[in-house]
C-alpha cells in the first residue's frame, strides 16, 4: 500500500502537468519526419496544387471564357483545320475539333483525381477487410480467400474490362469498378501477413480475455497495428489507379469524349501530334506530374512511418539508398497493373 | 489418458473452504500435433495438461508452481476460457462454464480476469492507456463517455498510476506501471477471481514487491481470489493461501502453503525448494541442493507411471508403472495431498553424493 502510494506521489511531482497530458502520437512523429523530407513536401505541394486544378477547373473555364466541351470552329482551329497552338487566347492551345486544351486538361484532373482516389478508398476498405478476415479467422476462410486474392493478381484485367465496356457500355463506372476491383488484391495480401503474426501477441490474447468478440478485436485491436503499411500502399496505389484509369480511357473502355479526360485526350492525340505537339504533351506531362508526385508521397511516407529509421534529426540522409520492401513484398502495387499508356516520346506512334 | 487418474477427494487447493468459487474437474488439455503433407492429419498430442482437479476459495490465493513447459499457463488460459477444454469441467460459483460458446461465456468473463506476464506484450502498443483500460467498459457497454473516462481515471489512480497519463500510449511508461495499467484493466469489471499469469516475472525485483503490494491491497479491497502462477517459489509463499506444483501436466503435490513448504513430500518440490535461492549465505552454504538429471520429458510421450520418475532420486521400478495417486499422505493435515509412492519422510536427505561431483565448488 504505502509502497505504492509514495511512487504514485512521487511521480505527480517529477511529471509538470504541462508535458504529462498528450502522448506523442505514432502520427504526430510520422507527421514530423515527413515534414522534414523535402522531396515529399514538394510532392504535397505540387499534389495540393493539382487538387486546386481539379477544383478551380470550373473557374479556369469561366477565366478562359471557354467550355469544356464546346468547339471554337473559327478561333481554335486554323484555316486548313488543323489545331492551333499555345497562345493567349488557349493556354495549351486546342485539339482537332477546336475545344480548349488547358479547360479539358483541367477538368481531366477532376476524373483523374476522382478515380484515384474513390478507387484507392474503395480498394483499401475491402482489401483491410479481406485480409483481416482471412488472417485472424485462418483454416478454411483463409483457404478460399487466398485462392481468390491470387485468381485476382492473375486475372487479365483488358479482358474484364473490355467485356464489361462490351456488356454494360463503357462508363466512369465501369472504369471504377474494374480498377477497384484490381486494387484491392494486394492489399489484402500484404493486411493478412501481418494479421497472422499480430493476432499472435498477448494483447489480442488479453482482448479475447476481456471478451471482445472477433470484429472488434480485428477492427479495434489488429487494425490500428497495421495503419502504417496500409496508409503507405493506399498512397501508392493512388497514382497507379490513375495511370491505370488513363489506360482504359485510352483504349476507348472508359470515360468517353466530350467528356474529357487525360486518357482519351491522350488517344485523340494519338494521330494529330506530329502536327500539334502540345495537344500530346500537356494531358501527358499533367499525368507523369500526378504520379510522380503521388510517388514520392508514398516513398516518403513509407519512411516517415517506418519507426526504424529514426530520422527525426537526420532527415532526407540517404533516403533513396535505404529503399527497403517494407511496403511492397509483392513487387509493388504498380506490378498489379499494367504498363502506363504510352509516354509522350517522340515517334511511338 | 487409461491410467488412474487422482480420485475425487484428491484436490488441490482449499477443498475443505466452505465458500468455493471455481471448481475444476479432471481438466485434460492436449493440443494436436499435425504432420507435415497436404491433408495433416493429427500424429501426436502435447499432453499439456493431464487430470487437474482444484479448488479456488473466495478471497483466496492459489499459487500454482511449475517449472517452464509443465502447463500451467495452459491450465490457466483452460480456466479464463481461452481455448477450448479437451474433456474435465470447469465450475464457476456454480455453474459449469467448460467450453461455452462466446455470447454465453460473456458474463463469466467479468468475473475471471487475466494479467498477464509480459507487460509489454500484453498492452496494444497502438492505444492509448485510456482506451486500453476502458476497453472492458466499451466491450460489455458498461460505462460510455465521461462516466468511462471518469472510471478508467479512479481505476489508474487505484493502482498508482497519474489519473493524467490517460491520454499516453504503453510506450511511454516503464514495465513496472505498464504491470499496473495490465492491473487495472483486469480490475476494471470488478472481477471476483484474476488468473495472474507471472504477473511479476519480467519486472525488476523492487517493482516486483510494489506490484505484489499492489495486488495483495486490491484482494483486500474487493475480496478478489487470484489465482497465482509464477515460477518464483518466494514470491508464491509470499502470497498464497495454498500451493499447487504441477509437473509435466499433472499435480505432484497441493495443500496449504506452510506444510508444503515446511514439510514437502513430493520429491520433486523438494528439489524445487532446494534450488530456490536462499536470502541468507550461511543457509545457502549448508543446505543441501538436489540437482535433477536430464531434460523435463517431452509432454508429446510422457513417461509411463510417475511422470517424474526418470529424473527422481527415490524412484524405483513401480513409479515407472503405476500412477501414484494424489492422496493425503501420512501425519499430513486433509487438504495436503502428494501423487508419489514413495514420499519424502521428514529429515529425510535427498542429495545423492555423486550428483553434484560436477559442478564448481564453491
Amino acid at each position: 500500500m504505502s509502497i505504492s502510494e509514495l511512487e504514485f506521489q512521487a511521480k505527480s511531482v517529477e511529471d509538470t502537468p504541462a508535458q504529462a497530458i498528450e502522448g506523442r502520437s505514432q502520427w504526430w512523429l510520422t507527421w514530423h519526419r515527413l515534414r522534414r523530407d523535402k522531396l515529399a513536401v514538394a510532392a504535397m505541394i505540387v499534389i495540393v496544387l493539382i487538387a486546386l486544378c481539379a477544383i478551380l477547373a470550373p473557374v479556369f473555364s469561366a477565366i478562359t471564357g471557354h467550355s469544356p466541351t464546346a468547339v471554337y470552329p473559327n478561333s481554335g482551329l486554323a484555316a486548313d483545320g488543323s489545331p492551333v497552338g499555345p497562345g493567349s487566347l488557349f493556354w495549351f492551345g486546342t485539339d482537332n475539333l477546336g475545344h480548349d486544351l488547358f479547360v479539358r486538361v483541367m477538368y481531366g484532373t477532376q476524373i483523374s483525381l476522382f478515380v484515384g482516389v474513390v478507387t484507392t478508398l474503395i480498394g483499401t476498405a475491402a482489401g483491410v477487410s479481406i485480409g483481416l478476415i482471412s488472417g485472424y479467422f485462418g483454416g478454411w476462410v483463409d483457404g478460399i480467400l487466398a485462392r481468390v486474392v491470387d485468381s485476382v493478381l492473375a486475372f487479365p484485367y483488358i479482358i474484364l474490362a473490355l467485356s464489361l465496356a462490351v456488356v454494360f457500355g463503357p462508363s466512369l463506372t465501369i472504369v471504377i469498378a474494374v480498377i477497384s476491383f484490381f486494387s484491392w488484391a494486394g492489399i489484402a495480401r500484404v493486411v493478412r501477413g501481418q494479421t497472422l503474426s499480430l493476432k499472435e501477441k498477448e494483447y489480442i490474447e488479453a482482448a479475447r480475455s476481456l471478451g471482445s468478440g472477433p470484429w472488434r478485436i480485428m477492427f479495434i485491436d489488429i487494425f490500428p497495428n497495421l495503419m502504417a503499411p496500409v496508409l503507405v500502399l493506399a498512397t501508392l496505389n493512388i497514382p497507379a489507379a490513375i495511370v491505370f484509369e488513363a489506360t482504359l480511357d485510352y483504349l476507348g473502355l472508359g470515360v468517353q469524349p466530350p467528356t474529357s479526360s487525360w486518357g482519351n485526350i491522350l488517344a485523340a492525340a494519338q494521330s494529330y501530334y506530329q502536327q500539334a505537339w502540345w495537344f500530346l504533351v500537356f494531358p501527358a506531362v499533367a499525368l507523369v506530374i500526378t504520379t510522380v508526385a503521388f510517388n514520392l508521397l508514398g516513398d516518403g511516407v513509407r519512411d516517415a512511418m517506418d519507426p526504424r529509421t529514426e530520422r527525426v534529426l537526420a532527415a532526407g540522409r540517404g533516403r533513396r539508398k535505404r529503399r527497403r520492401n517494407l511496403a511492397r513484398p509483392t513487387g509493388g502495387p504498380s506490378a498489379q497493373y499494367p504498363d502506363p499508356p504510352r509516354q509522350p516520346s517522340p515517334g511511338s506512334a | 489418458m487409461s491410467e488412474t487418474l487422482p480420485s475425487a477427494p484428491a484436490r488441490a487447493g482449499l477443498d475443505g473452504a466452505d465458500d468455493v468459487l471455481v471448481r475444476v474437474d479432471n481438466l485434460v488439455k492436449y493440443f494436436p500435433v499435425k504432420g507435415g503433407g497436404l491433408v495433416s492429419r493429427t500424429v501426436a498430442h502435447v499432453q499439456a495438461v493431464d487430470g487437474v482437479s482444484l479448488t479456488i476459495g473466495r478471497g483466496q490465493t492459489i499459487g500454482l508452481v511449475g517449472e517452464t513447459g509443465c502447463g500451467k499457463s495452459t491450465l490457466a488460459r483452460c480456466i479464463a476460457g481461452l481455448i477450448p477444454v479437451t474433456s474435465g469441467t470447469v465450475t464457476f460459483e456454480g455453474q459449469n462454464i467448460t467450453n461455452l460458446p462466446r455470447r454465453r461465456m460473456q458474463p463469466y468473463r467479468r468475473e475471471i480476469q487475466m494479467i498477464f506476464q509480459d507487460p509489454y506484450g500484453s498492452l496494444n502498443p497502438r492505444r492509448r492507456v485510456g482506451s486500453i483500460i476502458g476497453d472492458p467498459f466499451a466491450v460489455h457497454k458498461t460505462a460510455t463517455g465521461s462516466e468511462r473516462k471518469k472510471a478508467v481515471q479512479e481505476l489508474m489512480e487505484r493502482v498508482g498510476l497519474n489519473p493524467e497519463h490517460y491520454n499516453r500510449y504503453p510506450a511511454e511508461f516503464s514495465g513496472g506501471q505498464r504491470q499496473r495499467i495490465g492491473v487495472a484493466r483486469a480490475l476494471a469489471l470488478k472481477p471476483k477471481l484474476i488468473i495472474c499469469d507471472e504477473p511479476v516475472s519480467a519486472l525488476d525485483v523492487s517493482i516486483q514487491a510494489q506490484v505484489l503490494n499492489l495486488l495483495a491491497d486490491l484482494q483486500q479491497d474487493f475480496g478478489l481470489s487470484y489465482l497465482f502462477i509464477a515460477h518464483d517459489l518466494e514470491v508464491v509463499r509470499h502470497v498464497s493461501n495454498s500451493v499447487i506444483v504441477m509437473y509435466l501436466g499433472r499435480v505432484a503435490e497441493a495443500g496449504p502453503r506452510d506444510p508444503v513448504y515446511d514439510a514437502p513430500r513430493h520429491p520433486y518440490t523438494n528439489a524445487l525448494l532446494s534450488a530456490a535461492p536462499a536470502a541468507d549465505p550461511d543457509a545457502a552454504a549448508a543446505r543441501q541442493r538436489i540437482i535433477l538429471s536430464g531434460d523435463v520429458p517431452s509432454p508429446i510421450n510422457p513417461p509411463a507411471g510417475c511422470r517424474f520418475h526418470p529424473r527422481c532420486p527415490k524412484a524405483q521400478e513401480r513409479c515407472g508403472q503405476e500412477v501414484p495417486p494424489l492422496e493425503v499422505k501420512a501425519g499430513d493435515p486433509a487438504t495436503h495431498v502428494t501423487s508419489c509412492h514413495f514420499p519424502v519422510q521428514e529429515g529425510e536427505v535427498l542429495a545423492r553424493a555423486g550428483r553434484t561431483a560436477g559442478r564448481p565448488q564453491r
